[in-house]
């Protein structure tokens, strides 16, 4: 295979798992929602958690990201 | 590859312009576009805080009512977060808070240098943030810091896996801390650049353009979902940099 259309194949590929990123936020901010509905008067204090879940969820995205980033720009 | 064909290029807007050269010591220490947009941030961070707390009324005036809101937001996020304890880091959460957060805003204007859609400078902080965490940790505690990486309760047969996935999250933190904000802005603005190549693609493209509002309102949905992305990212790298501090006041889970 070419290697440049090997390179952006792969970069397409590394996107995939800004999906998956996508979807564990969305579990963590749909279950926080249910949660907030259920009991409203928790959900003040369970706010900045709710936040430093999903950013560690975006985390693992973001070694997605990286790996598109360094398969694009970085590889010769 | 069409927009890029009309001179309309989405990486263009994060090209550093030297504005007038300098060197200090074999160092290219030049003041360019980011500086100057550094130093705008930091004038209208000065601006707020000198301005607002200048005349100090009972009632606040809505100049006021704005920095008091900053203030007791970062305190209550370092209090929630850290503990009492971790107050002596206010200053610097609350610093951090709103370059970062001056720094997206500001740069949401259009024609303005966005600082933290560049690399090295989220990259700096999250260096700064992790460093002090490190060294705080090591002071206050010595090699009990190392205790952040053995949880108690674990079976010993489980104990070097757990330990190996600790370090490997507690190394990986400055690269998620920095990159977190650094690709929002950067993948934030190519949107809206992309965007607005498609309605200058349209306008020139004879009976098509009366479909050219479509993406013009697009791109105005769009600023207002980075006016958001702008203040949520500025917030989780408050509440994380909180949650690391926390992490040197109190090690040992």
């Amino acid at each position: 295979m070419d290697p440049v259309a090997a390179k952006y194949i792969g970069a397409g590929l590394a996107a995939i798992g800004m999906g998956a990123a996508a979807v564990g936020v969305g579990l963590i901010f749909g279950n926080f929602l249910s949660g907030a509905l259920r009991n409203p008067s928790a959900s003040d204090a369970q706010f900045g958690r709710a936040f430093i879940g999903a950013a560690l969820a975006e985390g693992l995205g973001i070694f997605a990201f990286l790996v598109a980033i360094l398969l694009l720009f970085v590889m010769k | 590859m069409a927009a890029e064909s009309q001179g309309i290029d989405p990486i263009h807007q994060f090209n550093i312009n030297r504005l007038f050269d300098l060197r200090l010591g074999g160092v290219d220490a030049s003041f360019t576009n980011a500086s100057l947009f550094m130093l705008v941030v930091f004038l209208a961070i000065t601006a707020l805080m000198v301005l607002s707390t200048n005349g100090r009324h009972i009632v606040p005036t809505r100049l006021q009512a704005a920095a008091e809101m900053a203030y007791e937001f970062v305190a209550s996020t370092v209090r929630d977060t850290t503990g009492d304890a971790g107050m002596r880091f206010f200053p610097f959460v609350f610093s951090l808070f709103m370059f970062v957060l001056f720094s997206n805003l500001i740069g949401l204007i259009p024609g303005a240098f966005t600082v933290t859609s560049q690399i090295v400078v989220t990259f700096a902080f999250a260096a700064l943030v992790i460093g002090t965490v490190i060294i705080y940790g090591f002071y206050k505690h010595g090699a009990h810091f190392l205790h952040l990486f053995v949880p108690s309760g674990v079976t010993p047969v489980l104990l070097p896996f757990i330990v190996l996935i600790e370090i490997i999250s507690f190394v990986a933190r400055p690269i998620t801390l920095s990159v977190r904000l650094f690709a929002n802005m950067l993948a934030g603005h190519i949107t809206l650049k992309v965007f607005g190549g498609f309605v200058a693609m349209l306008l020139g493209a004879g009976v098509y353009s009366v479909i050219s509002p479509l993406p013009l309102l697009g791109i105005v949905a769009l600023s207002a979902l980075e006016l958001l992305v702008a203040f949520l990212q500025a917030y989780v790298f408050a509440i994380l940099t909180c949650v690391y501090l926390n992490d040197a006041i109190h090690p040992g889970h």
